[in-house]
């Protein structure tokens, strides 16, 4: 008997079970998931949580619900990983060996890690939106907000769903413009980046609809402390913003028990081959998902893409084949632009967002980089493909691996044709 | 991909003009480099271009900020004083490496 020991039951552990179960012989396998909660949460969801779309109730389910039969749940925290004796130990000192071991504890938002964010102003005018209990809290707040300076910051990258601060400061401005407030309210979107988003073409899009919107944005912004006195964030070049209200997100990072066991880098993700996800150092050990350190990014949809590539691969490895499958670092983000609109971005490791339709070429449905009725449509009925299809591991209408068909690429064209002009 | 001619040596660079090829790199060109984004290298840059060097030799990436900081040991408030405004591309555009990719 050998056994697969997934470490976490967020996206990526539950779609990888839900998977691999089918397809390895019980008589030879045993499945093990440990996770730490109980309850499963549609993060998406927490987003519009703060302007009353969504109540906490519909985006959180029981773990075990999405956990198909034939594989064992603990409730337990990891103390570490032992991976030279292929033991994890649990709290409490039990431990648990495995012949495979998939690391998916996902990233988890720090505020502790940032001097002043949880001081004094924390859940009073210091929010966070990545976190149900901070959504939550922040629906409460904006709910009776009577206005002022709204400050949006991202603390460090890489974040989960690098685009959902954008989205926060779209629909934070189309809320105020419902509520007949929004002359009231002064918007500014501050990250660490030296644009609206990480690739070009679609930081040019994006940093146009931040513009359109009479959103203010303090690019290249490092945070070193919250003043709580001052009420501001301050720099590490000194630049000081104030702020009536600030919405942040803090640095993200992978499970402490990483850090404990020596297993991961300074943000305590783990390194592992950008295409099969295997450690270089342990070739039992795999990471998926966002606890993975992996040029692409930090969302749902790499992790679903990520797993069908490595539930491929697994079945090979258990067969005693090479495992010939690659990930290319696909992520296809929906952008909630407010007004009932959104915008679609699909991208891999070379590839950057560009304009075109999607999935299929002309008829789409679907458009990208651009902002469309359909496309909301899309983001919305995705809360039910989520835990319809998606966890439960059923096939969606969409590859695993990006494909060119129905994308533009002259504006890809025209941006790499620029040389030799220092932009540094 | 685009071969560039810096300090009267042909070095491959990419679009935006960071090195690409990690052993066309030396500490005469890093000077000039240097010099075209406004810095004057002192011993406290040099620590900070060393480190990237040895620590993108041992890791196969340019290392960010945190790192630097965590690994290398230099303050993130110092290097925001050595390489004003953009500490992560500057360092890297000098020690003669790709670009970060810290952000995807």
């Amino acid at each position: 008997m050998k056994r697969l020991l997934v470490l976490g039951s967020g996206t990526a552990g539950t779609t990888v079970v839900n998977k691999l179960r089918p397809r390895l012989p019980r008589a030879d396998w045993e499945i093990v998931v440990v996770d730490g909660a109980t309850s499963h949460h549609y993060q998406p969801g927490y987003l519009f949580i703060p302007f009353g779309k969504y109540e906490p109730a519909d985006i959180v389910n029981p773990i075990q619900k999405y956990l198909p039969k034939g594989v064992e749940f603990r409730r337990a925290e990891v103390s570490r990983v032992d991976p030279d004796r292929s033991v994890v130990v649990l709290e409490g000192g039990e431990e648990l060996g495995y012949d495979y071991l998939v690391i998916a504890t996902g990233a988890t938002p720090r505020p502790d890690q940032t001097p002043g964010m949880l001081g004094e102003e924390w859940r009073k005018s210091v929010f966070d939106f990545y976190t149900l209990d901070g959504a939550t809290a922040l629906a409460g707040r904006l709910k009776n907000w009577e206005g002022g300076r709204l400050v949006v910051h991202i603390t460090e990258m890489p974040i989960k769903c690098p685009v959902a601060p954008l989205e926060f400061v779209f629909l934070a401005d189309s809320f105020f413009e419902e509520k007949g407030m929004r002359d009231r309210v002064e918007l500014v979107y501050v990250t660490p980046l030296e644009g609206a988003f990480t690739k070009p073409v679609a930081a040019g899009r994006l940093g146009g609809m931040l513009d359109d919107r009479q959103i203010t944005m303090e690019p290249d912004f490092y945070i070193e402390s919250v003043d709580n006195e001052s009420k501001s964030i301050v720099s590490y070049d000194e630049r000081e913003i104030p702020f009536d209200l600030l919405v942040t997100v803090p640095v993200n990072m992978g499970a402490d028990f990483i850090a404990r066991s020596g297993m991961g880098n300074e943000l305590n993700f783990v390194p592992v081959d950008k295409g099969t996800f295997v450690s270089p150092t342990w070739p039992n050990v795999f990471a998926i998902g966002d606890a993975a350190d992996l040029p692409t990014s930090k969302a749902g949809s790499v992790a679903h893409f990520a797993v069908e590539v490595f539930t491929e691969n697994f079945i090979q490895l258990a067969n005693d084949e090479e495992m010939t499958h690659r990930f290319d670092g696909h992520a296809n983000c929906f952008v909630e632009s407010g007004d009932g609109k959104a915008m679609l971005i699909d991208f891999n490791y070379e590839v950057q967002p560009l304009p075109g339709k999607y999935p299929y070429p002309v008829v789409g449905p679907m458009s990208l980089l651009e902002e469309t009725s359909i496309n909301h449509l899309g983001k919305m009925g995705f809360k039910w493909l989520y835990w319809n299809a998606l966890l439960p591991g059923r096939k969606l209408p969409v590859s695993a691996l990006m494909s060119m068909a129905g994308k533009d690429t002259s504006e890809d064209l025209k941006d790499t044709s620029k040389d030799m002009e220092v932009r540094v | 991909m685009t071969v560039a001619t810096i300090a009267d040596r042909e070095v491959h660079v990419d679009g935006e003009g960071f090195m690409t090829e990690y052993e066309e790199w030396s500490e005469d060109l890093a000077t000039y480099l240097a010099t075209n984004i406004g810095l004057d290298l002192t011993d406290a840059h040099w620590r900070a271009i060393r480190f990237l060097r040895e620590d993108f030799k041992a890791v196969g990436e340019t290392p960010t900020l945190r790192r630097v900081t965590a690994v290398g040991g230099i303050p993130t408030k110092e290097l925001f004083q050595l390489f004003p405004k953009k500490p992560a591309k500057k360092m890297a555009y000098v020690a003669g490496l790709p670009k970060p990719v810290g952000c995807v």
